[in-house]
């Protein structure tokens, strides 16, 4: 058979090796920054470091940018040697790298700045998302036309991973990136309330399931039996977990909402289908594990192995306790605290961030021809990992508990043991700062790596371009008698990828089209009404500073929840909502019942006052001060043209609406100025302090914030007045 | 544009049936899956097996 000569491309692998270790340690030290922030709240030193804008830079840096160029470096190294091809195009390879390098950085500065659409995980905004969506088509192409000019018959597993990956976070970004734009950098999220949400967890959600974990469980068949020496210990369970998985894992999303004002039926089915994930989850954690049966004395002295059993073994504790926190009885106390954040640890840096160490260990070496510069390091680094993911996670799940349980605890005369929301707040400082240390010394590895491989690099000498032979194989593709239907299948990528396509739609459709089909799933409520120009501004204020990373708008149907904050949230409260603001963790306390008419009814001078300086009024306060609010100006540029484009979204404000506008602002704006100045100076304010101070954006907040869950308290008569 | 979607779906007629079929659909493919799985020739999977040292 003739011998075909070609060359493997190393320098797109080398290069997305060097992007993954620099912004995984920028991505990492944001995050220790804001998991700092919460011990010492002087540390949110201007408006664009506080929390609520650098915990998305955090989490988009760390899943996008680190685990991102990780996925890319690992494709990019084993797709070609699985193929025996050079990656199609070189142009392309280079288009990938340093396109996704460019939305990187304007992550960086669009997310500070407050430029976000206001939904987790998904802030970019729509030219940043068309960007992103442009880039994953060129690294499709040129994966997929990779794969049409292999030199081999058949497409190993790891391979549909990398397929199922493409094709479902196209699926997954589309469409929950649907957005009206309003300006070049602002939009609104096309759905509104429930729908939002659902689809918003449901990419969330499969955000975890089809960049963290399909990509990296294709780099584990790939790298974990190389750096091993054995072949993957089933492949024939290898198979039922691809297929198992990416169709179960679609169905999940609804978990992240239980108690929520998502209808019954779809939190059940996320409930159900979580509880089956295990079954997939673990098939592939133990094929994993297994592979290294009989060369477990390998693992004690190969640092890359070490890395990889971390690995591995914190994939099989995230995806058993994930299931389990779906359980409602769990759910309550997992939701909205740190349990939930110290879960996403143990996968991230544990499962994302070991594999992605051991796999460069491993990887650098062999592209630069020379031995690690320092096994020792990296044998120091293993175990700063390990300790770090430690000291990180057992004080941040003993924090979940407490807080959990202290919001639940009533006195016997039925009243709330933790009256005040900051006393288990304050309560959780010594986690916090037990938490920082271990995300500090985790860092701390990172860095010893990235000295170890660039010192590696700088002594050896990068194989650009790896000269190799292989049949050519045009004849061998083609069918063989006899063979069994599934071969078909995985020779031809093109079906492989439609039925892929075709399993992971299933479980979208079904939970989503029904939602937004039956009206009864979201009732409406005849007293909610749209909120007013001067409430949109506030609301678009609340997005800019991402209050939705501390603070929930999500009352639950359960006891303790409704004597802390009032009545629970119902699902017709929010659909003039683009987007839903319902958060996921509560740094502070929910805010769906702030508004006039409820529980807390605060005056206007309250927020004023708190927004200036949080702790003057809740002393020990982790709460940044956000005084920028009270000296910077409303922009009313875009005030009419947002309710045009809330119109265009489907809230019924009437026809010529625009006109009144900006006179309707200054009504609501004069009167929240004149409430605050009567209480903080009675007798002594003049009309040109009333004017100065209506025109601050903080009177757009206290607005929004004095509108929030207020509606059901409107009596029907007022409304029939109106 | 949601509005069209929407209503674009509700005008086919009995589109409840349609995700029962889909769901039909994987369950068979599933299954087939599975015994394809297990009785697949031993060599075949274990030329698979090897592919990454090749």
């Amino acid at each position: 058979m003739e011998l075909e000569k070609f060359e493997y491309d190393n320098k797109i692998v080398r290069n997305f090796t060097v992007a993954t270790m620099i912004w995984g340690v920028i991505g990492m030290l944001v995050g220790l920054l804001a998991a700092t922030q919460l011990v010492l709240p002087d540390l949110n030193l201007t408006s664009w470091l506080t929390f609520g804008r650098i915990r998305p830079l955090h989490t988009n840096a760390v899943i996008f940018a680190f685990v991102g160029n990780g996925i890319f470096a690992g494709v990019y190294y084993s797709l070609q040697r699985l193929l025996k091809a050079r990656m199609w195009s070189d142009k392309l390879s280079n288009i990938n790298f340093w396109g996704w390098q460019i939305i990187i950085v304007s992550a960086v500065i669009s997310l500070p700045l407050g430029y976000t659409s206001g939904k987790e995980y998904a802030e970019l905004e729509w030219p940043i998302d068309i960007a992103i969506t442009i880039l994953w088509v060129v690294f499709g192409w040129n994966m997929f036309a990779t794969i049409l000019n292999r030199r081999v018959k058949h497409l190993y597993v790891a391979i549909w991973f990398y397929l199922a990956t493409f094709v479902t976070v196209a699926v997954l970004h589309i469409v929950n990136s649907f957005e009206l734009p309003l300006h070049f950098m602002k939009s609104y999220s096309w759905y509104a309330g429930v729908q939002d949400a659902l689809v918003q967890w449901w990419y969330g959600h499969n955000a975890v399931a089809f960049f963290l974990t399909t990509p990296y469980l294709g780099l584990m068949y790939y790298f974990i039996p190389k750096a091993s020496g054995r072949p993957v210990y089933s492949y024939r369970l290898s198979i039922i977990h691809f297929w198992a998985l990416i169709f179960i894992y679609i169905w999940a999303g609804p978990h992240h909402l239980l108690y929520t004002a998502l209808p019954d039926w779809a939190q059940s089915l996320g409930v159900v289908f979580s509880i089956m994930l295990i079954a997939p989850s673990w098939g592939g954690m133990l094929n994993g594990l297994l592979t290294l049966r009989g060369a477990w004395d390998k693992v004690r002295d190969d640092v890359v192995l070490k890395f990889m059993v971390v690995a591995v073994t914190c994939y099989g504790m995230v995806t058993f306790e994930g299931p389990m926190m779906s359980l409602k009885s769990v759910n309550i106390i997992s939701h909205f605290t740190d349990w939930t954040i110290a879960h996403v640890h143990i996968g991230g840096l544990g499962w994302n961030g070991m594999l992605t160490f051991g796999m460069i260990y491993w990887l650098i070496p062999k592209i630069y021809k020379r031995e690690l510069f320092s096994k020792k390091l990296a044998n120091v680094h293993f175990w700063l990992g390990t300790l770090g993911i430690l000291i990180y996670a057992i004080p941040l799940y003993w924090a979940g508990f407490m807080q959990g349980f202290m919001w639940q605890d009533f006195n016997p005369d039925g009243t709330l043991v933790n009256k005040d929301f900051l006393d288990t707040v304050t309560k959780l400082k010594p986690y916090y700062t037990l938490r920082a240390i271990g995300g500090g010394i985790y860092i701390i590895g990172v860095f010893i790596m990235m000295y170890n491989v660039f010192k590696t690099m700088l002594i050896g000498k990068l194989e650009v371009n790896e000269a190799v032979e292989a049949p050519s194989l045009p004849k061998l593709i083609g069918k063989e008698e006899g063979e069994h239907w599934h071969r078909v299948i995985e020779r031809k990528p093109v079906r492989m990828i439609i039925v892929s396509l075709v399993v992971i739609l299933i479980g979208g459709a079904v939970e989503i089209i029904p939602t937004f089909l039956v009206s009864s799933n979201v009732p409406t409520i005849a007293s909610v009404k749209p909120y007013s120009p001067l409430e949109l501004e506030g609301r678009d204020i609340y997005l800019r500073e991402g209050c939705y990373n501390c603070h929930s708008q999500m009352v639950r149907p359960l006891r303790f929840e409704t004597a802390r904050y009032g009545e629970y949230s119902k699902a017709g409260e929010f659909v003039y909502d683009h987007p839903f603001q319902w958060g996921s963790k509560r740094t502070g306390p929910d805010l769906h019942r702030e508004g006039v008419g409820n529980k807390q009814n605060r005056p206007d001078s309250w927020h004023y006052l708190h927004m200036l300086e949080p702790t003057d009024i809740s002393p020990g306060s982790i709460m940044p001060s956000y005084e920028w609010l009270i000296d910077d100006d409303l922009d009313k540029t875009y005030s009419e043209r947002k309710i045009t484009a809330m119109r265009t979204l489907g809230v019924p404000y009437e026809i010529g609406y625009e006109e009144k506008v900006l006179e309707e602002m200054e009504v609501q704006a004069r009167g929240i100025a004149e409430n605050i100045l009567k209480d903080l100076q009675p007798d002594d304010f003049s009309p040109q302090q009333v004017n100065k101070l209506k025109e601050k954006e903080i009177i757009a907040l206290i607005a929004y914030m004095q509108r929030l869950g207020s509606d059901i308290h409107k009596d029907s008569e007022e409304i029939l007045n109106k | 544009m949601l509005k069209f979607i929407k209503h674009h779906m509700t005008g086919i007629d009995g589109i409840e049936i349609y995700p029962i079929i889909s769901l039909s659909i994987f369950v068979l493919f599933f299954v087939g899956m599975l015994i394809w799985a297990f009785r697949e020739d031993k060599s075949k999977i274990e030329e698979l097996k090897s592919m990454p040292f090749d």
